[in-house]
């Protein structure tokens, strides 16, 4: 669906299923992006001559776009460069020095482990359950243990695929005083996203893996909450006054956006919310849905084939493995063949340290894929094998 | 035979491949001739680091010369690794130190020259480098 779009589809003949990495950008992005240096390229919050006035507005109006593509007030939404820097913000302007331990589950990839620890916190680690999916008996017990404390998960594993329960899981947490921090990377582009219903107190998410651009990203945060925290970095337009003595600080969120921001990229991941919520999430699902049925099913049928989920509870993406052949030799051949996708680690060490392998092959899906990429990908995946064994 | 000339014969032998699969396969055929790497060896301390397969390495002198033995779990970069130490093993650090690693890129391998954490071939060749300025008593 929706390939046509996408530019980059009219100049290759890959096939793309790395999206979960980064997805391709549809022409409407990369013209949102364009237009700003192309007719309108001043700096924001500054300059009040008519170009600058009207780089402010369109930017701003991107914030008020990606607020209503999450259910969000435009003072909730941050921009940021990316989730990666979403959740490092938390930690270092709310976590540090208020929390001695951070709650996180056994599925995490890096961002959502190494910013806590840097914040100085203990992990306290939810298992997985033998599918894969957090333990929700242990998870109680431990938001219970550390009532009052922090939590911060994943809202769809980048490794599996998994959708955490995640409205549960939220409850749960606020039940007993907890604040919880939704790593919503790969989640955006695949579900409709509502913050006041999840009630999630932080949110942090990536435009370049919803089809905008890179370098911007967003942290949600409850306005309470972002009225309670510390700057992050110091520098122009976050200030209210400034003497050689002390500075004051504007209100969220501007107080959090030190600097000139990624003006053209913030505008674009605007166009790209628009997009998102003009195509509507319920196509979106069920494309997703097939793709990932039909994958597993042409999947199942090669020898020494190993997955780990089954495709119920999954968005987005899937990993695998064949008995006997190292992930990275199937991914380089497959790359020869013009398929493009993702092994290793996937920067979730502990995710492979618990499954006791080294990586998987990694299959992540956009709107733009079809069945035929799938198709094209398994007979690449068997001429592979055929050389690999 | 020195660094160049040795490289020189590898980029003549692959560029006799069209098909890049092809090209492949017999990079995979050149890792069956890595010898075994004694199990004393296959510790953290000889162990480069990539994202997608591990390296172990070791480098040893002898007589003035340096020596390169290695193994790794991915068949591909089996034989990559084999493909270095076919042109360094045996040089002096002189030689290995005088010579541009940018050299490497006529091979036309990304997995060689993409600077990056990928693979380990590129940690093995900073390895590589790295154990022949020890040698030559730079660090």
């Amino acid at each position: 669906m929706n390939r046509e779009d996408f530019p980059i589809f009219a100049h290759s003949e890959m096939v793309y299923l790395d999206s979960a990495a980064t997805t391709q950008k549809p022409q409407r992005v990369i013209d949102a992006e364009l237009e700003y240096y192309t007719r309108y390229c001043a700096n924001t919050h500054r300059s009040s001559h008519g170009l600058g006035n009207r780089a402010t507005q369109e930017y701003e109006a991107a914030r008020e776009k990606v607020a209503a593509f999450i259910g969000a007030e435009a003072e909730e939404v941050v921009f940021t460069r990316g989730t990666t820097e979403s959740i490092n913000l938390v930690a270092s302007s709310f976590v540090r020095r208020r929390y001695a331990k951070v709650i996180v589950s056994e599925l995490e990839h890096h961002s959502n482990i190494v910013p806590w620890q840097l914040a100085g916190a203990e992990l306290v680690v939810i298992p997985a359950t033998a599918s894969l999916e957090p333990d929700m008996e242990a998870y109680g017990r431990m938001v219970r243990e550390n009532a009052g404390g922090f939590v911060a998960i994943t809202h769809v594993c980048n490794v599996f695929g998994i959708v955490y329960p995640l409205k549960q899981m939220i409850e749960t947490a606020h039940e007993s005083g907890c604040t919880v921090l939704i790593d919503g990377a790969q989640a955006v582009a695949h579900m409709a996203l509502d913050m006041k219903a999840l009630d999630a107190d932080f949110y942090a998410f990536s435009a370049h893996k919803m089809y905008g651009p890179t370098g911007v990203g967003v942290l949600y945060g409850k306005r309470a909450l972002l009225e309670a925290m510390a700057p992050y970095q110091g520098g122009g337009t976050m200030i209210e006054k400034v003497t050689f003595a002390q500075s004051s600080f504007l209100p969220p969120p501007h107080r959090f956006e030190a600097g000139t921001q990624s003006i053209a990229q913030a505008i674009a991941l605007g166009a790209a919310a628009d997009y998102l919520r003009g195509i509507g999430f319920d196509a979106i699902r069920e494309n997703d849905h097939e793709l990932l049925n039909y994958a597993n099913t042409q999947l199942q049928p090669i020898e020494g084939i190993i997955c780990y989920t089954d495709s119920s509870h999954v968005a987005g993406n899937l990993s695998f493995n064949v008995e006997g052949v190292h992930h990275s030799d199937i991914g380089t051949l497959l790359d020869k063949q013009n398929v493009m996708l993702r092994t290793g680690h996937h920067c979730a060490m502990p995710m492979m340290q618990k499954l006791g392998i080294a990586g998987t092959v990694r299959l992540s899906f956009g709107i733009y894929n079809e069945r035929s990429d799938i198709d094209r990908a398994i007979h690449a995946l068997k001429r592979s094998l055929e050389i690999l064994r | 035979m020195s660094i160049e000339a040795a490289i020189g014969k590898l980029r003549d032998e692959l560029a006799l491949f069209d098909d890049p699969l092809e090209k492949y396969e017999y990079i995979i055929e050149l890792g069956h001739e890595l010898p075994p790497l004694s199990d004393q060896y296959k510790t953290d301390i000889y162990r480069v680091h990539g994202c997608l397969s591990s390296v172990w390495l070791h480098p040893y002198e002898k007589e003035g010369k340096l020596y390169f033995e290695a193994d790794t779990d991915a068949l591909i970069v089996r034989g990559l690794v084999w493909m270095l130490i076919a042109i360094y093993s045996g040089c002096s650090a002189e030689e290995i130190l005088a010579t541009d690693r940018k050299v490497l890129r006529q091979l036309g391998l990304d997995e060689i020259i993409t600077a990056g954490r990928q693979n380990g071939v590129a940690a093995m060749l900073g390895r590589i480098y790295g154990y022949a300025k020890e040698v030559v008593g730079e660090v």
